[in-house]
């Protein structure tokens, strides 16, 4: 109990100085774990985030552009290709399913996208997982009718019967608003996915807006393509990308998202340099606020000296309860990582509709604590070598 | 109990060369013993005090405490035998001011034998501090805080009891209880006593007592 209670009653003694330093390192240690669980998990979720496609075939442009716009409904699309593209690609033997999409219009900034029924019936977004409807039922591709994802649904305040006027553009602005009326007849359970943040309408409904370039009444913006096999992706990588100059075919869809990441890697780099910084402030403020205090806590050192303690004792007691300020830092670091997490995966669960699992296990949640407290208990040794040689008889007492 | 023969300690002048400070050539005091050493300001009697504890190295000479040699062993060693053999009462009591007054007792034995709360708490009610055991030295009078460095010198029940000026800052009739105290409590644990004190008063309530000067030959040469 000695260690413990050198330790508990120097802590309480300067506890000041304790909290401060406490803080610093559940600030380094929360933005640590931070910056590296919403990089690992949201490139992992991003470049996992197929919604059950293998590739995407848009007009001629950037892979990168087209996925974003057509998986994650991000981006402006690169153009839109002829209706008999969709058809000539979906006959392909190689082709197992093919969904056309055409977008150009939101509801309140969020996207309204047109589609086929199929999309909802046959497609599995995950392995195993099919789109259902939390309530209502998918739309009729000859109606004026609409299914909610669950997101958008939630955030617009939609349910089944509602009705709403589409908005033209990608942008919300309340000036261009469509005359036509669309109903929710549908929502759909969430798949946490970009899906969600989607307001979904027919195909034809969406060429045929007013106001849209009837010229354009047939065209779609992007085909979404499962294929029968890998191989099937190369050789029409081959046809649309390298033999022809028309359109653009993106494989795999997890590949291309990976360059994005790749190509912002230097952004991670940075942060994370950052983080360590912060942490590497933050042991240097535990040495900094043990070695300011010793002159006081010298005379204590002495008394304990007398008493008996070893100076290896009264070492270990400081590289102690430095590692015990790492530690209260650790534990509240815990709390600013769960807050400053939930707040980030909120941002892009709001933006590209993925989600962040806060609470996934991974290795930094108890590396990164433990490299705190031994980062601090190294912070405590150079204090620790000054207590260690306290002087015991010229710190209590003058020679009388 | 206490043996010093050829003990020398000297430190460097300003002038160059060194100062001797203590020259004991011989000192003696046998178990139970209680002896008196009467010096000035200055005369080293602090230094002879840390040098027989062990917190301050000899440039020579030894010193027993019962039956073993302390400047003769390792730092660690020495920790240990003053933790279990000595008893120290500082001039200015040296409590620890973060900590309660039984944790003042219970971590003076912890270095040594071991922790005992019970007889810890036993000891502060013998000195009359049964209901200070939570309060920190500074809630307490001078007096109180005199009788917990008294319950912490003789928590470990040491052989020996080393009392530096123990009265010094006491008034007249709290440092002759005090006094007692020490001297009845070493009594009882069979402990011997040295006390280094340049006041009369208390020197005259022993019955052995000697000067500082008749033993320390520093500068005498």
């Amino acid at each position: 109990m000695t260690l413990p209670l050198i330790i508990y009653r120097s802590l309480r003694q300067h506890a000041l100085s304790t909290v401060i330093t406490a803080g610093s390192i559940a600030l380094a240690s929360g933005l640590l774990m931070c910056v590296w669980m919403v990089k690992t998990q949201s490139q992992a979720a991003f470049t996992q985030t197929t919604t059950g496609f293998d590739a995407v075939l848009g007009a001629r442009g950037s892979k990168l552009q087209l996925v974003l716009n057509a998986i994650f409904h991000l981006e402006a699309s690169p153009g839109n290709l002829p209706y008999a593209d969709y058809e000539m690609i979906k006959r392909n033997p190689a082709v197992k399913a093919a969904i056309p999409i055409a977008v150009g219009d939101n509801l309140r900034g969020y996207r309204l996208v047109g589609t086929l029924p199929e999309l909802f019936e046959t497609v599995e977004y995950a392995q195993g997982k099919k789109y259902t409807l939390e309530g209502g039922k998918i739309f009729d591709p000859d109606a004026k009718e609409a299914v909610a994802g669950s997101f958008a649904a939630d955030r617009l305040g939609l349910k089944v019967g509602d009705t709403f006027h589409p908005f033209h553009g990608l942008v919300y602005d309340e000036k261009n608003q469509h005359a036509e009326t669309y109903t929710v007849v549908g929502v759909l359970k969430p798949t946490n996915t970009p899906v969600d943040r989607v307001i979904w309408i027919p195909l034809h409904g969406l060429q045929t807006m007013s106001g849209h370039d009837p010229r354009a009444a047939t065209d779609v913006s992007a085909v979404l393509l499962q294929l029968r096999a890998p191989t099937a992706g190369f050789m029409m990588d081959m046809l649309y990308n390298k033999q022809g100059n028309r359109l653009t075919f993106a494989y795999p869809v997890g590949a291309i998202i990976a360059e994005l990441f790749q190509k912002i890697s230097w952004f991670d780099q940075v942060l994370a340099l950052v983080a360590y910084l912060v942490a590497l402030v933050a042991a240097g403020s535990v040495l900094a606020s043990i070695y300011n205090s010793m002159s006081a806590r010298q005379r204590d050192l002495a008394i304990l000296r007398a008493l008996g303690a070893r100076r290896r004792t009264i070492f270990g007691a400081v590289v102690a309860e430095a590692a015990c300020i790492g530690a209260l830092g650790a534990v509240a670091g815990f709390a600013i990582y769960l807050a400053l997490f939930a707040g980030v995966a909120g941002i892009i669960r709001t933006q590209t509709g993925v989600v962040l699992e806060v609470f996934a296990p991974h290795p930094v949640l108890w590396i990164c604590p433990l490299a705190m407290i031994a980062l601090c208990a190294l912070g405590g040794v150079v204090p620790a070598f000054k207590a260690y040689r306290t002087p015991v008889a010229e710190t209590l007492a003058p020679v009388s | 109990m206490l043996a010093v023969s050829d003990l020398l300690k000297s430190y460097p002048s300003p002038e160059g060369g060194r100062v001797e400070i203590v020259r004991v050539p011989a000192f003696g005091l046998a178990a139970g013993a209680q002896l008196a050493l009467r010096g000035e300001s200055g005369s080293g009697k602090t230094t002879f005090l840390n040098l027989i504890a062990g917190i301050l190295a000899a440039d020579s000479g030894r010193v027993a405490i019962d039956g073993t040699e302390m400047t003769a062993l390792g730092e660690p060693k020495r920790d240990r035998l003053r933790a279990e053999k000595i008893g120290y009462i500082f001039q200015t009591f040296n409590l620890l001011q973060g900590y309660t007054v039984l944790e003042n007792v219970v971590l003076g034995m912890s270095f040594g034998p071991g922790a005992d709360r019970l007889h810890a708490r036993d000891l502060l009610g013998r000195v009359g501090l049964a209901h200070r055991l939570d309060h920190f030295p500074r809630q307490l009078s001078t007096g109180q805080q005199q009788r917990v460095a008294v319950a912490r010198a003789l928590a470990n029940r040491p052989k020996l009891v080393l009392a530096d000026e123990p009265t010094g800052n006491l008034d007249h009739k709290h440092a002759g209880e005090s006094l007692e105290l020490i001297r009845e409590v070493c009594r009882e644990n069979g402990a011997a006593l040295l006390l280094v004190s340049h006041d009369e008063t208390v020197l005259a309530q022993f019955e052995q007592r000697k000067d500082f000067a008749e033993i320390n030959r520093a500068g005498a040469a």
